[in-house]
Order: C-alpha cells, then sequence, then structure tokens
C-alpha cells in the first residue's frame, strides 16, 4: 500500500511542478499516469524514492515514511523500489550482464561490490532475468550495442534485480516504436499481474492506459485533476487533462 | 530588393576612427617589440646567420675512426755542392715527386703527389729537421686529391738553410670502418631518455593526485552534497584534530619501528604479521558485512575490527618502507648492471616514507571529521530547533576560531612574528564571530551547499596554480629540490595535477545523469554509484587525456631543462650557449623525432579508447 499525502515539490527558481497531490495505490495495483509533457509526472515518480526531494508532504509505503527516512534508511527502501525510465539510463560502456547486477547493489557487500565482484547466485540470476525478458544470449555484449526495445529490457531486468515490491516506470515507452512498446508494456503487465508488484507507470498514449491499467490518475500544471478506472476518460474529462486543443489520437 | 542601407556620417567616424585606433595600437606595438630590420641587413649578422644555419645543417651525430697517412720527401736547402742523388720512392706507395731534389731559400717548388687517397685534403708542411719524424714542422699550404689520388701543389721553401737533409712532409687522414655515434649523439640519447622518463613520472604523479581532486571539482557531483551547520562545524573541528593526531599516531609508529630499521628480516616480519592481522580483520569486517541489519554489539565490534584492520596495515606500509629503503639501496650496490632495480626499490620506498605520514595524517582528518559530520547530522535531527540553534552558535564560533587560528598561526609564522596576540587570538576572535553570525542568520536546521563551497575552493586553486607555467615552477622547484630532472618531474607534476583536474573535471561534469539516477534509484551508497555509473563513463576520456598530457608533458620537458630541470633542454640550452650549434642541431632534431612520434603515438592511442 502506497499512500501519498499532500505531496509537494517547488524547484529552486519557483516552479510548483507538484501541488497537495494526494492518492493511494494498493498493494499489486498498476496504476497510469498521464498528463501532458511537463505536467508533473516524472516528478511525482521521483518524489516517491526521494531521487527528486520533495518541498513538503509525505510518501507512506507499508506503514514506513519515505520521505522521514535516514540517508540508510532510504538505501534499503530504494532497493525494494525498481525503477524503470524512459531513456534506459543504461551505463553504455558496460556489459549487459554489469547493467543488469547493478541492481542488486542494495543488496550485496558494498566492499565487494567496490571491487566488481558479485556473488555466484546473482550472476545466475541476472542471466535468469534476462532470459526473461529474452536477451539472455546479449548478456556479455555492450550496452551500448543493443537496440533501443533491448535496452529497455535491460533496463525491467535491472529493477527486476531488486526484488521490487513496487516498480516506478517513468515513460517506459515513450522512446520507442508502438510494436516495442507493447513488448515492453507486457513485460510490465506479466511482472505486475503474475509477481504482484505493484507499477506506477507514467504513459502518453491512452490506448496503452486503456489495455494495461487498472487504474488511472491525470495531472496537469502539478495538479491531480482526475482519479479513477481508465474507462471513466471521456471526452469531457479529456479535455480537462489535457486542455481545450487537445485532440484525441489513438 | 533590399535598399542599401544609408552611410551616416557617425558610422563613418566611427569606421575611421577604429581604424585610427588600429593603426596606433600596431605602431605601438612596433616600438616595444623593437621591429629593426637595419639589424636585419647588417652584414655581421649575415655572416652569423649562415654559420649557425650551415652548423645546425651538420648535426653532429656520427664520427669515424681516421687513419693518418704521412708521405716524406727529402729536399736540401740550399742546394750542396754536389747535387743530392736520392734513391727512388715506392711507388707502389703514396709518395711525393719534388720538381728539384733542393731549392734555394724562398723560392718555389712544384710538389706532385701520386697513389693518395682519391678525394682527400690535408696539410702539407716542411720539415727542418735532418729527422723526418721531428715535431716541428712548418706549414706550406694544403693539398687536395683528385679522383686518381694525384695532385700538384707549388710550395715556397722557407728560410732555414741547413747543410743536413730535410724534409717535405704531406699529412692524410681518412674515415675508415663503418660511422658510429659521436659522444654528442650519446649524451643526446641519454638526455632524451631522460626526458621520455621525466615526463612519464610527472604524467603519473599527476594523474594519482588530480583523479580524486576532479572529482571535488566536479559541479554535478558536488552541487547536491548539502550537510547542516552542526555537521560542517563539528566536521571542521574534526578535520585539524583528525590531522594532528594522525600526523602524532604516524611519527610514533615510525620511530617505534626504527628499532629494527637495520634488521630487514624483522621489518619484513612485521610486515607479513601486520598484513595477516590486517587481511583477516578487513575480510571479517568489511567483506563480511551484509547489508541486512544487525545488532548495535556487532555494528560496534565490526568498526572496532575495521579500525584494527586499518591500523594493521599502516603498520605493515610503515615496516615495509623502512625494510624497502635498506635492503633497496644495500641491493643497488650488489646488482651490478641491475642496481637501478634496487635503487628504484629503495627510492619508491624512501618516497612511500615520506607521504605515509602525510597520507595517515590526512586518513585521520577524514576520518574524524567524518565522525563529527555523522554525530551533527545526527544530533540536527534529533535536538530541537532551539537546541540546535545554540549548539550551532557554540560549535560553529569553535570552529570559526579554530581555522581562523591555524590560518593566522601560519601567516604568523611565514612572517616571523613575534606578537602572537595578533596572529593567534585575533583572527581566532573573528573567526567565532563569523561562526556566531553563520548560526544566527542562518535557519538552524536547513542544509547548506558544502559541496558547492568544497567545488568553488578546489576549482579556484586549480586556476591559480594552472595560471603558473611550467617553467617558472621548475625555477622553485630547483631551489627545492637542487638542479636536475627531479626538480623537473615535480615541476611539471604540480602543473600536470592542476591542468588534468581540469580536464578530468570536465569529462565528470558532461557525463549522462541518467545512469547516476538510476543507479541511485537501486538503493546503492554513493561510493557504489560513482563506482558503478561514473566510471564507466569517465575511464575512456580519462585515459586519453592521460596520454595528451604525456605528450605536452614530453614537449614541455625539452625546455624545463632551460630552468634547470633536468632532461634534454639541460643539454641544448648549455650547447647554444657555448655556440656549438652543430650539438645543439642534434639536440634539435632528437627532440622533434620524439615529440612526433609522442604526438603520432598518443593520437592512435587515443584514437582507440574514445
Amino acid at each position: 500500500m502506497l499512500e501519498v499525502r499532500n505531496l509537494t515539490k517547488i524547484y529552486e527558481g519557483g516552479v510548483l511542478a507538484l501541488n497537495q497531490v494526494s492518492f493511494q495505490v494498493p498493494k499489486g495495483q498498476f496504476l497510469a499516469v498521464i498528463g501532458l509533457s511537463g505536467s508533473g509526472k516524472s516528478t511525482l515518480l521521483r518524489c516517491i524514492n526521494r531521487l527528486i526531494e520533495p518541498t513538503a508532504g509525505q510518501v507512506i509505503w507499508n506503514g514506513k515514511d519515505i520521505t522521514a527516512a535516514s540517508p540508510q534508511e532510504l538505501r534499503l527502501i530504494r532497493r525494494k523500489i525498481g525503477m524503470v525510465f524512459q531513456n534506459f539510463n543504461l551505463v553504455y560502456r558496460s556489459k549487459v550482464i554489469t547493467n543488469v547486477l547493478a541492481g542488486r547493489l542494495g543488496y550485496i557487500n558494498p566492499a565487494w561490490s567496490l571491487v566488481g565482484r558479485f556473488p555466484r547466485e546473482d550472476i545466475q540470476k541476472a542471466i535468469k532475468q534476462l532470459e526473461r525478458v529474452g536477451i539472455a544470449d546479449k548478456a556479455y555484449q555492450r550496452a551500448d550495442e543493443l537496440s533501443g526495445g533491448q535496452q529497455q529490457r535491460v533496463g525491467i531486468a535491472r529493477a527486476l534485480m531488486q526484488d521490487p515490491e513496487m516498480i516506478l516506470a517513468d515513460e517506459p515507452v515513450a522512446s520507442l516504436d508502438p510494436v516495442l512498446a507493447h513488448s515492453i508494456m507486457r513485460y510490465l503487465e506479466q511482472i505486475n499481474k503474475e509477481d504482484g508488484v505493484t507499477v506506477l507507470c507514467s504513459l502518453h498514449f491512452l490506448d496503452l492506459v486503456h489495455r494495461y491499467a487498472d487504474r488511472v490518475i491525470a495531472l496537469n500544471n502539478g495538479n491531480l485533476v482526475f482519479e479513477g478506472l481508465p474507462q471513466e476518460i471521456d471526452d469531457q474529462k479529456f479535455k480537462e487533462i489535457y486542455g481545450r486543443e487537445a485532440e484525441r489520437i489513438g | 530588393m533590399e535598399e542599401k542601407p544609408k552611410a551616416s556620417l557617425w558610422k563613418s567616424l566611427r569606421l575611421g576612427l577604429g581604424i585610427i585606433a588600429i593603426l596606433l595600437i600596431y605602431a605601438y606595438g612596433f616600438q616595444v617589440t623593437k621591429v629593426d630590420l637595419a639589424e636585419f641587413r647588417k652584414e655581421s649578422r649575415q655572416d652569423s646567420r649562415i654559420r649557425v644555419l650551415r652548423a645546425l645543417a651538420r648535426p653532429d651525430i656520427f664520427e669515424y675512426d681516421q687513419e693518418e697517412f704521412t708521405v716524406y720527401a727529402p729536399i736540401y736547402v740550399p742546394c750542396p755542392e754536389q747535387p743530392p742523388d736520392f734513391p727512388p720512392p715506392d711507388t707502389s706507395q703514396p709518395h711525393l715527386a719534388l720538381s728539384a731534389s733542393c731549392g734555394k731559400p724562398n723560392e718555389s717548388i712544384q710538389v706532385e703527389g701520386f697513389n693518395f687517397q682519391p678525394n682527400i685534403k690535408g696539410p702539407i708542411f716542411f720539415v727542418p729537421s735532418s729527422d723526418p719524424h721531428d715535431t716541428l714542422a712548418l706549414q706550406r699550404g694544403n693539398i687536395e686529391t683528385d679522383s686518381q689520388g694525384h695532385f700538384v701543389t707549388v710550395i715556397r721553401l722557407p728560410n732555414r738553410p741547413s747543410t743536413e737533409v730535410q724534409y717535405i712532409k704531406t699529412i692524410t687522414r681518412r674515415n675508415v670502418g663503418l660511422p658510429r655515434f659521436s659522444q654528442t649523439a650519446i649524451d643526446t640519447w641519454d638526455k632524451i631518455i631522460e626526458t621520455i622518463f621525466l615526463a612519464l613520472l610527472a604524467t603519473t604523479i599527476g594523474t594519482i593526485f588530480s583523479i580524486p581532486i576532479s572529482f571535488f571539482a566536479a559541479r554535478n557531483l558536488m552541487k547536491d552534497i548539502k550537510s547542516s551547520l552542526t555537521s560542517i562545524a563539528l566536521a571542521a573541528l574534526g578535520w585539524p584534530l583528525g590531522i594532528a593526531i594522525g600526523l602524532a599516531a604516524a611519527r610514533w609508529l615510525q620511530s617505534l619501528l626504527a628499532k629494527w630499521s637495520d634488521q630487514i628480516a624483522v621489518s619484513l616480519l612485521i610486515v607479513l604479521g601486520a598484513a595477516l592481522i590486517g587481511y583477516l580483520l578487513l575480510r571479517w569486517a568489511v567483506f563480511g558485512v551484509s547489508r541486512e541489519e544487525e545488532g548495535l554489539s556487532m555494528k560496534l565490534l565490526r568498526s572496532l575490527a575495521q579500525s584494527v584492520s586499518i591500523l594493521a596495515w599502516i603498520i605493515a606500509c610503515f615496516a615495509l618502507s623502512q625494510a624497502g629503503v635498506k635492503g633497496g639501496f644495500s641491493l643497488a650496490s650488489r646488482l651490478g648492471s641491475f642496481a637501478f632495480l634496487g635503487n628504484f626499490i629503495g627510492q619508491v620506498s624512501d618516497v612511500i616514507t615520506v607521504l605515509l605520514p602525510t597520507a595517515v595524517a590526512l586518513g585521520g582528518g577524514a576520518w574524524l571529521g567524518n565522525l563529527g559530520g555523522q554525530i551533527g547530522t545526527k544530533w540536527n535531527d534529533s535536538l530541537p530547533s532551539r537546541a540546535v540553534k545554540a549548539l550551532n552558535s557554540l560549535l560553529s564560533a569553535l570552529a570559526g576560531a579554530t581555522l581562523f587560528a591555524l590560518c593566522g598561526w601560519g601567516i604568523g609564522w611565514l612572517y616571523e612574528t613575534k606578537d602572537i596576540r595578533l596572529f593567534l587570538y585575533s583572527p581566532a576572535v573573528i573567526g567565532a564571530t563569523l561562526g556566531i553570525l553563520l548560526a544566527l542568520f542562518i535557519p538552524s536546521k536547513q542544509p547548506l551547499p558544502i559541496g558547492l563551497v568544497i567545488y568553488t575552493i578546489t576549482r579556484t586553486i586549480l586556476n591559480a596554480v594552472r595560471s603558473i607555467e611550467a617553467l617558472i615552477m621548475a625555477i622553485v622547484a630547483v631551489i627545492w629540490v637542487g638542479i636536475g630532472p627531479f626538480a623537473g618531474v615535480l615541476a611539471l607534476g604540480l602543473h600536470t595535477i592542476a591542468s588534468l583536474a581540469k580536464l578530468y573535471s570536465e569529462q565528470v561534469e558532461s557525463i549522462l545523469p541518467g545512469p547516476i539516477e538510476a543507479i541511485t534509484a537501486t538503493g546503492a551508497t554513493r561510493l557504489q554509484m560513482i563506482v558503478y555509473a561514473v566510471l564507466p563513463q569517465i575511464i575512456p576520456p580519462y585515459i586519453s587525456f592521460t596520454m595528451y598530457r604525456w605528450d605536452i608533458n614530453v614537449r614541455m620537458s625539452t625546455i624545463i631543462g632551460f630552468a634547470g630541470g633536468g632532461g634534454i633542454g639541460f643539454l641544448l640550452i648549455q650547447n647554444i650557449n657555448l655556440l656549438n650549434y652543430r650539438a645543439a642541431s642534434t639536440q634539435m632534431i632528437a627532440i622533434a623525432i620524439v615529440v612526433s612520434a609522442m604526438d603520432y603515438l598518443s593520437s592512435a592511442m587515443r584514437e582507440r579508447f574514445v
């Protein structure tokens, strides 16, 4: 259970990115976050694991207040929250397997990790996760030799290495073509349905929202303007979320 | 069609004034740089130009063994009663034929030579003695043989009348065997090797120090580091205290171990023992830690073990360096032509001996500073706002007083002041006041951007050091360690630290932020983030910049000798000052070859990495 209470973020320079946003996500739900570019979707997701420090408000997850956690506690919380990014955020000069193993950094002995040693079972686990996303044969290639869709699968495998209870996906398919988008979304769906992992996923396209999400929240200029089921977004609601001039596509 | 803008009076006036200003600037430039073509055209300059140019065109690289041929022909001066009758010379050997076997003083006679080496030159002498090997010989001219080894010349007989037979003598030299390198070439080779290694050492030193510095000078890594005033003040107090403790501990350890400085075996035994203890404790307390929560007593035990392990390692390092100094130099005297290896061990150990106390002191400072910072953070988080404010006032006053007093003490030492109040107490008072003001004016729990402060200080120091030319640093280094390549290493090393740290930090600033974000999101520590997200991105450009810098350092080290910094420049400036342009030419060619080779090598290697 994730509970976000009155979350507010004001960037240096006074830009109000999130304004008193509150919502709840039950365990195991697939929540889509929609809104225009710059509406605060990325900020919201990053405030949840404090990659961006919120200005005010609380994020409570499984009874723990993430916003009040000490650096040490925060690291222990973060390792249970996987994250998938629009630009994949792989370390391109490293091997695929190293990128995946990086997901274990929160678990393994820090001293060994600094010299690049991972436990044998973690390496096997990494291969298994790569098999799950169908690119086990690429394990020892450099990450920048992979195509976009493959890179995002590496990103998902890295998140899976964390044994996550929740995945924050920040526009995971915005840099991919529609066919690849569905294959990536299906992996997220599978993780959500089979492993019971809570997924918060920001998305651009409404058809993806209809297809994959259990529930939707919508942001506009940092305000929560909609919360409900995907089917509830009619033309009226659509214009409220995306503005008067918006046209529905897809 | 666009209409042509109308020429306004103001515009033309401005253009005219601009042209006049530029002319004035160049006129003054000619004046101050003393442009003078009359000097250029002078006859004497012309001659020296040609002389130097010709010398430069004939670099002193090869020389030959030479063979000397001396050929005699007897002659009477003046003619005796009976015309002399000499036996005919051996015509299979080089021989001389005179137009007359005797002559009056000051008479000219023709000398013809046969069977000489073709195309050689040499002097021709008159030997005024009946012994043809007499060292006294009067040079009467020079001969030059044709392609058949034949020459004809006319010489004037000297006014040396004698009743006895005298001789005409020619001396010719020819090169025999293969050419071999001249002494200049050998010296140049020695020095060019010295130059390359000078550059290598300077680059190595520079790289080692500039890598950690570059992280402090990278804005993207530093800007997020914020800390409360409590923890900053405690860290600021912890650092000098830790440095003092570390220094004292290091000195004590060194003096303790010095007892066994003569017995290498004992020193080595201490190294082994301490390293073993250190290794075992390290395995348990550092590499055995799991990230799961542990009890407080276990944590304490582990940190105790960590401290003992570090102590053991320090002792091992001290003992090792001590054994290395002793053993290395004694090896050097026994190894013969491999003495340089023993010398290397000895010198490196000596360097470690010198650097180790500093490292231990810095480590102590970092440890206590870090501890202070952590305690500060804890207090800051747990205490109420007012208490924090009161605590802050006290601590930052103390910290300010300490830092300012230390600076004041340094200045006082530099100027040999007697008045301790002025340089110790008054800065302390100023520092304390500033500290209290800071604590009062800043909201008590607000985190301060200490990272940016460190960044700015690092950048400022780097810029200041970089603006000093390596040549000038060499002058300082020569005062420090004496004339020689070591001074050059220090000067170039220091300059390399500053410029590489700048280049490196710019690389760090230009890395992709995405991987940092992703690795942080996995729950990695800051150090893990640097190893997994930052290092893979910066290692290739770091290697490339290091190569590039080595290339620059080779170029710089060729002239660092001008200021006494060793290397080939030392030889070059000497030869130029001695007007020995042929040798200077050899050295210039060597520099050109090495620099262009380095240039090619470094660009070829850089291409592979970037």
